[in-house]
Formats: C-alpha cells, structure tokens, sequence
C-alpha cells in the first residue's frame, strides 16, 4: 500500500478527545486490537485494560465504543453493571472482603466493622496513603474457612482481626519484605 | 533411594490458610536432610478443616497429616513421615491412612473420583486414572445415543435448577442449526458452594472431556467456561489443561484422529451474582449487561448468540463422562425417588468439620452436619441452616431430618441447589439475615424487572420497620405481601427465590422479628 490514494478518505470517526495519558490511550488501543475480533468482545477487552491499568478510565469508554463500533451508552452500560470493574485509580493492592453467609457465620460482619475502622476507610474507598483499597464481595468459595478475604488475587481464609491487621501490614511494608 | 512422593494441594482454600508455605518448608527440610522428595501440587481432598492436609505416599499408600503448619514440618521429618506412615495417635498431625478416614472412606465420589488424587496439571495423571474413557466411549456412539444415555442416568442439572440434562440436550441436538455452542456455567456464586472450583481446581480435565462429550452428543463445534473472577486459581489450572489438551489432541478440529472438532476457552465474569442464571450468563458472553433474558425461546433453541446452547453447570458436565465410561445404568443406581446418582455437598459456615461430601441422594441432612460436619465449629447448638445458597430456606433443627432430595426439599419449601450447606449456631440473629437477603437481592438485581428492582429495596425497608416495633402487625403483612409479588412477579429466580430465606426466617424464628424480644436476647 506504497502507492498514494486518488481520493482522501475522511474518517467517519474521529477519535473523541480524552485527557487519557499516551500510556493510557495505547493500553486501551492495545487491549482492543487484541481483542475485538472474539465474538462477545467487549468484557475482556473491559478485563485487558483493567488488568494493565488497574482500573478502567472513563475516557477510555469513547475509545472502546470506537474501536467496537458500539455505542457509548453500551460501553458505558457494561463498564458499570460490573462490580468488579473500577472505574477510579484505587490502592496499590486491592482487598475483597467476603459479605457472604457463610462468612457472616463465622463472624465476617465483625471482620468487616474492624477492617473499615483500622483502615479508616469505607466500602470502595483506598487507604490515604495509597496502599489499599477495600471492596466487598459476595462469596470467594472459600466457605467452610471464613471468614475470607482476597489479596489482589491471593484468597486468605480464617481470617481474623489479627491476622487480617498482619496481612494489612504486609501490604504496607516495602517491597524488599517479601 | 527413589524420590518420597508428597502431595501439598494447590487448592485456592489450602493455599489461602498456607499450603504454599508449607509446600516450601518441605521442600527446604527435605532438602536439608537430603532426602530426595517429589513434591506434587494436587487438588484438595475436600477434608478442608485439615487444610493444609499433607499426604505422604509409602509403598503405594497416600498417608495423611494436617493442618500441617511450616513450623511443624521439620517435626513431621524427625518423626520419620518421609519414611514410614505414622499411625493416628503417634502424632498429633497424623490421620494414618488417607483413604481410610472416616469422612473420606464412606463417600461416594463419582464426579469427585480424581480430586486430591491427580496432580490438575498432568494430561498424563489424568489418563492413568482413567480420564478419557467417557470420551472414548462416546465417539464411538451416535449423538442420539449419547443423548439417551445422559437421559437414562437420570442426571438432572447440578447447578441449582434440576432440570433433567438429558432433555436440555436432545433439545439441542434437534435443533437445526449450522453452529451450536456448549457453555459451561462456572459462575458459582452461592454462599456455602465451592464444588466447582474444587472440582476446576484438582480435575479440570474432566470438565473439559464432559464439555467434549456435550459437544458430540449435540453437535456444537465450540465452546466456553464462563468462570467468575473471584476465582483466578480455577482460571490458571482451566487454561494449562485446555492447552495440554489441545496438545494432546483432545480438543481442537480433530479430536483422537475422528474427525471431530471441539474448541473450548475461558471467559471471565466480573462480579455478577446474577450472571449464575443462564440467560444473562449468555448475555454476558455476549459482551453486553447481564440482564435476564424473557424465556422463551429457551437457550437450548436461541441461546449464545442466537444459536442452539447446551448451557450446564461445572458439576453436571464433570458428572458426564463417568456416565458414558460406566454406563448410564452405574449412575442411575445411585440415589433415591427422582434425584439420581450423586451429589457433592458443601459443608460451610459455622460447621466444625466444613468440606466436600460427594454422596449418592437420600442421606438426611442430620447425618450430614453431625456425623460429618461433626456440630458447630463453635461448640455452640446449631440453631439454623440454610441450604440451597442465599435464595435458599433457612432451616429449623426441626427440618434437620429432611432427606437430601430435590423433591423432599421442594415439599419444605426449601431447596437443595447446588448443594451448599452454610451452618449458623444459636448467637445468629434470623432477622438480620432476612434483612440481608433482601440488601443481596437489591444488590445483584439486573434490573430488568419491577418486584426485583424495587421489591428488594422496598423488602429491607419493612423489615427494618417492622424490627422497630412500630405497627409491627401491619408490616409483617406488608412483607408477605411484598414477598408474595416478588415470587410470582419476578422474571427469574433472584427476585423469585429471595422470599425463601426472608419468609422461612420469619416462619422458623419469629421470636428473632419482635422487638422487645430482641432486646432481651442482646442484653
């Protein structure tokens, strides 16, 4: 395709102007050459780019809109039926804390006041100095040993205050302690 | 001297209470005293209060100590556990025997047959415990045929609904169609159930060759794991085998030189209670909301895409290939009246021995909780059990005798689903669980109906209302009658179902719901 057109081919999409950063834009850009040629594309393309950001940003929604060929208000409909999705910069780790019944049966509603109260923050809200972010979750399969919770993508059963102010303390501790 | 075989499972459970760390500490000891180990990362044997449960395989036989803790594994060495099986008693980690502990030795497990005993990532271990053979079986069968035997095993849908897989398949295979799909609903999101990811876990293969089979029987070229992200450890053991057994030319356009094709990938939810109902599961692969679908047309006729579905859950596809290896007559041997072969029950929640029991129907839920479960892991008196997930009933000690039965518990208003078992003792508050179903129905609603959308949020307002005492004789009206719109105005089972819980709460433990008696009870 060296050789120059005759016409000039007017985009019928333009890109929609976004404040994404170019490593943004280019994750998304990425995810989406990837991905949307599998039918059903749009959740794993949504799973790709939280995966490399760690969350998925509002302006990308335009961006997957484009390259699928969707709507915004189908992009958008997506991106926030989805709990798991966060459309916010959270904590470094992120903590799912099990909400379920048989953790509640062992003590998770406990677990939970203690966890909002020594973090000092609520459900989807990240710790101040940035290390954590709590969400809650409604069942981790781990429920003939809960209390649960989930590190990132590491499941911690038995998890009591103690234990759960130790592995919070992990989070916190610099890298080279691991 | 030949390499000690020791098994530490790689289980999500095991690994989240330190399996990873003792796996470290034995291979460190071993090496250490310079003795040669084979470290083998199985699947969970489902004795999950033992967990991290460490076997020790001497002269053919797999010796069991658990929970085996990083401190405690030099002590298990010095004990001499890498060279002799220590009997029960001589140590306090030791159960002797694996297969000879009581709660293992006395289920039947069909589905359940390699979990704990294969290492999940070995095509090969696979083989050696006769994986495969229902594969074989089956294409050497017509697909009516393989229809049929589904059908005459009397397998019902494992995954909470019961309905028969035989004719969810032959639906499929008359269906005309150029492409049909296999999708598999590994969304298991009910509170007190984890066969699934056991079972994805330690055996995926079997998944996989159920998923093979569904393919054959009803001529679906493709299809997909539909897997919920809370479980990335199922996701990692799906992917390595799908990739061996593609390797291995178990899946892919020409399945063992037949022929045949069958390709199979993972797709990940993201958080959906309700993408466990199989419409909106679809829609979800579909990469849209997961809102419910109208049915009909059911999926079996326009399902993923359009197109003619086989849509089971984990346990009914892994169910299958024993079926087509030892015959249909072999599974329909198990069970009582309508409930054929086996079920493997989750012990969850407050329960002192919590696991999985795979067990043929017809064992009363007493036996369950007390011979296996062994009480309450608080020491307390169970007062309350909700069986069935959170859409379940909870349970009074006076239903304790209810035969595990899909009809017997229907009769109870109850149900027994997946077959989670969540175990509360007596310092539980039934109200505040009422309240709750209503808060997790609010919650995961799709919001496609009204009773649902609204109902839910209205459900937890009453109750609230009808806990401070005000009115108290109107408002438990008006949750009835809330709850009596939600179950026959509801589009699917969430709204359907979460009057179970709320009204058997109310039915079972009205003392909880009035107000001076709970101030009694909390002071």
């Amino acid at each position: 395709m060296t050789s120059p057109s005759p016409r000039r081919v007017i985009p019928l999409k333009v890109e929609p102007a976004s404040s994404l950063t170019a490593e943004e834009r280019s994750a998304v850009l990425a995810a989406c050459a990837r991905l949307k040629n599998l039918p059903g594309a749009l959740l794993p393309i949504l799973h790709a780019v939280q995966k490399a950001l760690d969350f998925v940003p509002h302006d990308s929604v335009p961006l997957i809109a484009r390259e699928l060929n969707l709507s915004l208000a189908e992009v958008h409909g997506v991106l926030s039926f989805y709990h798991y999705f966060r459309k916010e910069r959270g904590g470094r780790h992120v903590v799912h804390l099990c909400r379920a019944e048989a953790c509640q049966a062992l003590g998770a509603v406990g677990l939970e006041e203690h966890a909002k109260r020594s973090l000092g923050i609520d459900f989807h809200g990240a710790t101040a100095d940035g290390a954590i972010s709590l969400e809650p979750v409604y069942c981790l399969g781990n429920c003939a040993l809960g209390p649960s919770i989930m590190i990132d993508e590491q499941l911690q059963g038995r998890v009591s205050a103690a234990r759960f102010d130790v592995l919070m303390a992990g989070l916190r501790a610099p890298a080279e302690a691991k | 001297m030949s390499a000690v075989k020791i098994f530490v499972p790689i289980d999500a459970a095991a690994r989240g209470v330190g399996a990873d760390e003792t796996a470290r500490a034995i291979a460190a000891e071993a090496g250490r005293r310079r003795i040669p180990v084979e470290l083998v990362r199985n699947g969970s044997r489902g004795l999950l209060w033992l967990e991290p449960f460490v076997e020790v395989e001497i002269a053919g036989q797999r010796h069991a100590y658990g929970p085996v803790q990083p401190h405690e594994v030099a002590a298990l060495f010095e004990a001499g556990f890498a060279a002799k099986g220590l009997p029960p008693g001589s140590h306090p980690l030791a159960h002797g025997p694996t297969e000879e502990i009581p709660y293992l030795k006395r289920q039947q497990r069909l589905t359940f047959a390699r979990v704990g005993i294969v290492d999940p990532r070995s095509l090969g271990d696979y083989l050696a415990h006769g994986g495969y053979r229902g594969l074989t079986a089956a294409l050497a069968m017509q697909p009516a045929d393989i229809v049929a035997s589904v059908a005459a095993s009397g397998l019902r849908g494992r995954g909470g609904a019961a309905f028969p897989a035989g004719i969810k398949w032959k639906t499929v295979l008359a269906a005309p169609g150029a492409q049909k799909y296999v999708v598999c609903n590994a969304d298991e999101g009910d509170s007190g159930t984890f066969s699934d990811r056991m079972l994805m876990e330690g055996d995926p293969f079997v998944l996989i060759e159920g998923m093979t089979i569904a393919g054959l029987a009803t001529g679906a070229t493709r299809g997909y794991i539909y897997l919920r992200w809370e479980y990335p450890d199922a996701q990692r053991a799906l992917e390595a085998a799908i990739e061996a057994a593609y390797a291995g030319r178990y899946l892919g356009e020409n399945l063992q030189g037949s022929g045949r094709r069958f390709d199979l990938e993972v797709r990940m939810g993201a958080g959906a209670y309700i993408c466990g109902e199989e419409t909106s599961l679809l829609e979800s692969l579909e990469g849209k909301r997961g809102q419910v679908r109208f049915k009909p047309p059911l999926p079996a006729i326009a399902g993923l895409f359009g197109k003619p579905t086989v849509i089971n859950n984990v346990i009914t596809f892994a169910s299958v290939p024993v079926i087509l290896e030892r015959g249909a007559a072999f599974y329909q041997h198990f069970g009582m009246g309508r409930s054929r072969g086996t079920l493997p029950m989750q012990l969850a929640g407050n329960v002192k021995r919590g696991g999985l029991v795979e067990i043929a129907f017809g064992m009363s839920l007493r036996e369950l909780l007390y011979d296996y479960g062994g009480g309450s892991l608080s020491g307390r008196p169970i007062r309350a059990v909700q069986v069935g997930g959170p859409l379940g009933a909870y349970l009074p000690a006076s239903q304790f005798d209810t035969p595990l039965d899909y009809e017997a518990f229907a009769e109870i208003k109850g149900m027994l689903g997946h077959g989670g078992i969540v175990v509360f003792d007596d310092s539980v508050d039934m109200a505040a669980q009422a309240r709750y179903a209503m808060e997790f129905c609010a919650i995961e609603s799709c919001g496609k109906c009204t009773p649902c959308r609204i109902g839910s949020t209205r459900g937890v307002e009453v109750i609230d209302r009808l806990l401070s005492g005000k009115n108290a004789p109107e408002q438990e009206a008006l949750l009835r009658d809330l709850c009596d719109t939600l179950i026959n105005g509801s589009l699917c089972a969430l709204g359907g179902l979460t009057p179970f819980p709320v009204l058997s709460a109310l039915n079972h433990f009205p003392e909880d719901f009035v107000k001076t008696k709970r101030a009694q009870a909390s002071a």
